[in-house]
């Protein structure tokens, strides 16, 4: 008795129509809830009600929806900045450490220009931070090209050695009172102006999902990432070089990043905290990844786990239920899209109904 | 006894999608004795053969392993019937010493003991004459030492029936030589040996029996002794086709490329490309011939700037300008330079071709920096799709489809096709119409013919020896790196050429 | 003189101590790593880790009273822990080898889901208690205190630098030994070297593979967990510090990087790494503030990753199918 045929047989497939693709990632968001709603039994609450809490808290009210809007621009622009750096096949999953850079310039011209007034001020924050998470992307991109350095383990490296220098700078050299930690808040010309009531960050963020869309699909640039993302000899061949596109690429994911953590700092929290990005780099990786590198997309899975995150927040008060359940029913939704995927790229053989062989 | 074969092919068949690779294939083996499996590229012969190994399962037929059919649906039941395969690219963990690498996947019980491993290993080594250190890494090896632990791999687990795949085609003459005596003394020892090969003097030289395939059938088995190159030429690509290419006396040659001494090595240091040089004239088509690996592809890519060049000239002689040297210039600044060369590599999809976009997407690899501003211009790459789509008959459900989807074919003339519409003044090809049908083949050949004519230095690397003859005006002969000889097409013949293809210099021609 | 010696003996043991968590947390990974998977969500399990073996321990101790026995509730604890792990792992195997999903993005995603559970099971603790959640003095010493006699801890100098740390430590030592024997050593330890480094081969000889990956992947993720339990039942002193924990798994995976993924290397690695993690409290550098000292393990591995992609050496490169799924018709 050998090895026999295995039961299943699997074959890619690459021609599932549109509306079954959606209906098949739709299943896998429901199945997530049905298992999120095991945890909720556990935690001795009764899981619709949490569910419903969650929705009125996130939507109920102007707050609530405030509140999610603030939590979904950096999810979206994070995760936007990550797209070319995907689609070209380099994973920068440094989008943390590139934020708190971001941050860290933009508090370094909030501190530092006393007089200047409020205009000048957040440009110069702005830009001080697109260069800032620009040069801080551009150290690992730089090894990449040169020597062939893994990309995701020295961007993962990177975070943490950026979120150690904003640590230092608020405990040490920008620290207000002396033995705070933490550094004052920003004088109202360093605050992002607010529009319908959070901060215009939100604004900056949804042009940036147009630029990106346009920029991706219609550019030079966009296309010889693209090129080079399905192959390194084709981007040769069609005389593309290759160590400049990744340099530049990584130093634009870094610059948007930058910027994000511009608007964390300056537009949702007035001063710079060192976990300032708070584990939107990490979560925006997966909302890149689950958008199918679309930026549209982008947007509905951020403002997802935006209303997550706020309707869950308050399930601690009004429930009495761990305020981290978010992360799980977060974890959960992220891992059930994942998985689904699958069934979307790949095709399964049962052993009875076809021998067919492929080549 | 006598009437028990070792291995025996009975009606088998394999398909791939619509094409038959094998049809229905009668062939046996015997004990003892070493059969070259002879056949041109495409033929069938690694197919066939990976059913042997478990790689394949057959779509129809039986096979049989000492009289007893057999199901060889993995690579593992395959050892189990002493069945061994020594494929062409190597299955070996570069980390891995040699001894680690053959004992790798052995079900034996008891503790991992290398150095009793080690003991077997130079056991075989002695007995057969391999020249081994057990505790090499692999990464330092070469690659005829890569092969050694390949067909040791083999051995250690008990086979009793070997297959080559192309073995001596990695090889220098030295080492197939070496290999050759192994090979002797295994059947000396009983085994059998199914050698695959296209190279008719090896088959002559180690072979007791050829079994010849042809497009996938099974031609007739030969005894070596009772045969010559000759007979086993005709068996092989039938009689001379007629191919009927409308092939034009090339009008008023002038040199447009010239390459002298030209070397070139590979990322290992191994020398692909030996003090190469040769005249290529707008208006006509030099042909180049070789055994598969003997620095066709090296040598394309060195003159479209893909290669690091060691030593040597490339000089680029445009129409009434200045020459231009494209050594050390990257694809960018050759075109930049002013140089229209147009490539179609070997590697379709994963060179020439982008393979998750569609048509326009793919026109668009030689002209997306075309244009001022940070867009790209969609409309000439989409109109260009559409003029390939329509002049070259192009199947595809549209110009946006993903061209990985599409059938070799239709991929080979979207490349074609680009490379055409760039209005070249050099045109180089690798093996244009490897796997296409013959009216696709001769949509190429005309669109080469043409570019001929339209004075365009045509550089076409071939394997089918009777288009090489019937399409180029020219043919240079590569042997191992080297230039082996430049013969008028007209006038040779295939066994001169043949003659060149398997030793530098067989004859100086022209 | 006797000053300098006591304080560099303290400052070992602490570095120990301190490298205990990472031991596990590392030598799992490798193990994983060594299949080919790269799974990102060692932070998560090592919470998840934490939690579970802090809620078996409390759960047993509440359940035995006053009969509670110290051997017992570490075995508990450490069979919880470990099982936390193997679920977590379980998942990520799941997804990344039969589903074939990214496994960066999927590891992101298990931390994410992982410090959430973790997380939620430590708070859920104390809010059905009511206030920290204690554990008995005589359990925690069985966590904490030494497995050896006091006579052996009470000789000078070569107590406390072998003798003295809990029994995690020494537990640590012989499963990266064990480790390094069945890695280097036995036929399935180079089985698993294999499918890592180039599964297309393994296959082809006849190794399963996904069987191999799944196996290591699993066990590697439990092993990683019981590095969350050992710095909750151990540094942290039995309660759940949630920010004591944080970053410890991210430390594991810097970690895995700097042993050039030999286990052994994480004998001393973990050493090290323990020790750079407490240095700028016992051994403040001047001119060096105390957040950049914390770095210093990460600007280690980063130097270490460029080094190693510089020298290109055959021996110290990562699997070299790491993080890349298997798909046998890809061939």
């Amino acid at each position: 008795m050998h090895e026999k045929t295995p039961l299943i047989r699997l074959s890619k497939r690459e021609d599932m129509p549109k509306r079954r693709i959606w209906l098949i990632r739709l299943g896998a968001f429901v199945v997530a809830l049905l298992l999120g709603m095991i945890v909720f039994w556990i935690a001795g609450a009764n899981p619709l009600e949490a569910y419903e809490s969650i929705v009125v808290a996130a939507l109920g009210k102007k707050t609530g929806i405030r509140q999610v809007v603030r939590n979904a621009v950096p999810l979206l622009g994070t995760a936007l900045a990550l797209a070319p750096c995907f689609k070209m096949r380099y994973w920068n999953i440094g989008a943390e450490g590139q934020i708190t850079m971001g941050a860290v310039a933009a508090a370094f011209f909030a501190i530092n220009c006393k007089t200047m007034p409020s205009l000048p001020l957040l440009l110069l924050m702005g830009l001080g931070s697109i260069v800032f998470g620009a040069l801080w992307s551009l150290i690992p991109a730089f090894f990449k090209s040169r020597w062939g350095t893994n990309e995701t383990l020295f961007t993962l490296m990177m975070n943490y050695i950026a979120i150690g220098i904003a640590a230092w700078l608020i405990g040490g050299p920008w620290e207000g009172k002396k033995g705070s930690q933490i550094i004052p808040v920003f004088r109202d010309e360093a605050v992002l102006p607010k529009v319908f009531g959070v901060h215009i960050g939100w604004i900056i963020v949804l042009v940036i999902t147009v630029l990106m869309f346009i920029y991706m699909r219609y550019t030079k640039h966009g296309y010889e990432i693209a090129v080079l993302g399905e192959s390194e000899n084709t981007a040769r061949y069609a005389g593309m070089s290759v160590g400049k596109i990744i340099m530049r690429t990584a130093a634009l994911s870094g610059g948007i990043c930058g910027l994000v953590g511009f608007m964390i700092a300056s537009g949702a929290h007035g001063t710079l905290y060192a976990n300032v990005a708070g584990g939107a780099g990490f979560t925006a990786i997966t909302v890149c990844w689950l958008a199918q590198l679309n930026p549209f997309a982008m947007i509905v899975i951020s403002l997802l786990l935006a209303v997550l995150t706020r309707g869950s927040s308050t399930l601690q008060t009004s429930m009495g239920i761990p305020a981290s359940i978010t992360d799980i029913i977060t974890g959960i939704i992220l891992l059930c899209m994942l998985g689904c995927e699958f069934f979307i790229n790949y095709k399964m053989h049962f052993r009875k109904s076809s021998g067919k062989e492929a080549a | 006894m006598e009437s028990v074969h070792a291995v025996e092919f009975k009606g088998v068949t394999k398909r791939f999608g619509h094409n038959t690779a094998n049809d229905h294939i009668d062939l046996y083996v015997d004990k003892g004795v070493i059969m070259a499996l002879l056949g041109e590229n495409g033929s069938g012969k690694t197919t066939l053969m990976n059913m042997l190994a478990g790689i394949y399962a057959p779509d129809e037929g039986q096979i049989f392993v000492d009289g007893r059919e057999v199901s060889i649906t993995s690579p593992k039941v395959a050892f189990d019937h002493h069945i061994g395969m020594i494929h062409q690219h190597f299955r070996l963990v570069d980390v891995f010493t040699a001894a680690e690498n053959i004992v790798l996947g052995l079900e034996e019980k008891g503790r991992l003991d290398l150095k009793a491993a080690s003991k077997r290993i130079k056991e075989i080594s002695a007995k057969y004459g391999f020249d081994i250190d057990p505790d090499k890494k692999v990464y330092e090896m070469s690659v005829s030492e890569k092969q050694t632990v390949e067909i040791i791999k083999v051995l250690y687990r008990g086979a009793d029936i070997l297959i080559l795949d192309e073995p001596t085609a990695v090889l220098t003459p030295q080492e197939i030589e070496k290999l050759f005596k192994v090979m002797k003394a295994m059947r000396a020892d009983g085994k059998v040996i199914i050698i695959i090969t296209h190279k008719l003097n090896e088959v002559m030289e180690v072979s007791d029996v050829v079994a010849v395939l042809r497009k996938g059938h099974h031609i007739k088995t030969v005894r070596t002794a009772q045969t010559t190159p000759a007979e086993l030429t005709e068996l092989m690509v039938g009689r001379k086709v007629a191919l009927n290419i409308d092939r034009k006396e090339p009008v008023d040659p002038k040199p447009r490329l010239t390459i002298a001494e030209l070397t070139v090595r590979d990322g290992d240091g191994i020398k692909k490309l030996d003090n190469v040089g040769f005249i290529a004239f707008g208006g006509e088509i030099l042909g180049i011939a070789g055994i598969a690996g003997s620095g066709q592809k090296e040598l394309l890519e060195a003159i479209a700037g893909l290669r690091e060049i060691e030593s040597g000239t490339i000089v680029y002689t445009p129409e009434g300008r200045h020459p231009e040297q494209l050594v050390g210039k990257s694809p960018m600044a050759i075109k930049e330079a002013g140089v229209a060369m147009a490539f179609v590599p070997e590697d379709r999809l994963g060179m020439g071709l982008v393979g998750g976009m569609g048509m326009t997407g793919n026109m668009m690899l030689r002209s997306w920096t075309a244009g001022k501003g940070i867009f790209v211009d969609r409309k000439a790459p989409e109109k260009l799709a559409a003029d390939v789509l329509a002049d070259l008959e192009v199947v595809t459900p549209g110009v946006d489809y993903p061209v990985r989807k599409l059938s070799g074919g239709n991929v080979q003339k979207v490349l074609v096709g680009r490379e055409i519409a760039s209005a070249p003044s050099v045109l180089m090809t690798a093996y244009a119409v490897r796997g296409l049908d013959i009216n696709t083949s001769y949509t190429i050949y005309n669109l080469l013919c043409q570019q001929k004519e339209k004075g365009v230095a045509v550089i076409f690397v071939g394997e089918d020896l009777d288009v090489l003859l019937e399409l180029c005006d020219r043919i240079l002969v590569l042997c191992g790196g080297q230039v082996s000889g430049i013969v008028d097409a007209r006038t040779t013949t295939k066994e001169e050429v043949g003659l060149l293809m398997t030793s530098v210099g067989g004859k100086e021609a022209n | 003189m006797m000053g300098t010696i006591d304080f560099i003996v303290a400052l070992i043991s602490a570095a120990v101590l301190n490298g205990a968590p990472l031991m596990f947390g590392t030598s799992g990974e490798i193990l994983t790593q060594k299949s080919g998977n790269m799974n990102l969500g060692v932070e998560g399990l090592m919470f998840m880790g934490g939690a579970f073996g802090l809620l078996g321990a409390f759960a047993y101790g509440n359940a035995a009273g006053d009969s509670a026995s110290g051997v017992v509730a570490v075995l508990i604890s450490l069979l919880c822990s470990f099982a936390a792990g193997v679920a977590g792992a379980l998942i990520f195997s799941f997804l990344t080898i039969t589903l074939r999903a990214n496994q960066n993005v999927t590891g992101l995603a298990l931390t994410i889901f992982g410090t959430g559970a973790g997380q939620f099971v430590g708070e859920l603790m104390r809010i059905r208690v009511g206030g920290n959640v204690a554990i008995s003095n005589e359990l925690k010493l069985a966590f904490s205190g030494s497995p050896f006699p006091a006579a052996l801890q009470n000789i000078p100098v070569v107590g406390p630098l072998l003798f003295s740390y809990n029994v995690f430590v020494y537990l640590g030592v012989i499963m990266i030994i064990v480790m390094h024997r069945f890695l280097n050593k036995t036929r399935k330890g180079l089985y698993l070297r294999a499918v890592g480094e180039s599964p297309a081969t393994a296959d082809a000889a006849g190794i399963n593979v996904t069987r191999y990956r799944y196996i290591a992947t699993v066990l590697g993720g439990g092993i990683s967990a019981i590095g969350g339990m050992v710095y909750t039942m151990t540094i942290a002193g039995t309660v759940w510090n949630h920010t004591g924990l944080s970053g410890e798994g991210w430390v594991a995976v810097a970690l895995v990087i700097f042993c050039l993924w030999k286990p052994i290397n994480s004998l001393w690695g973990s050493v090290l790494f323990g020790a750079l993690l407490i240095l700028y409290i016992r051994l403040p550098i001047p001119f060096l503030p105390t957040q950049i000292y914390k770095v210093v393990p990460y600007i280690f591995t980063a130097l270490v990753l460029i080094m190693v992609s510089i020298r290109q050496r055959r021996e110290d490169q990562p699997p070299a199918a790491l993080g890349t799924a298997y798909f046998r018709e890809d061939r």
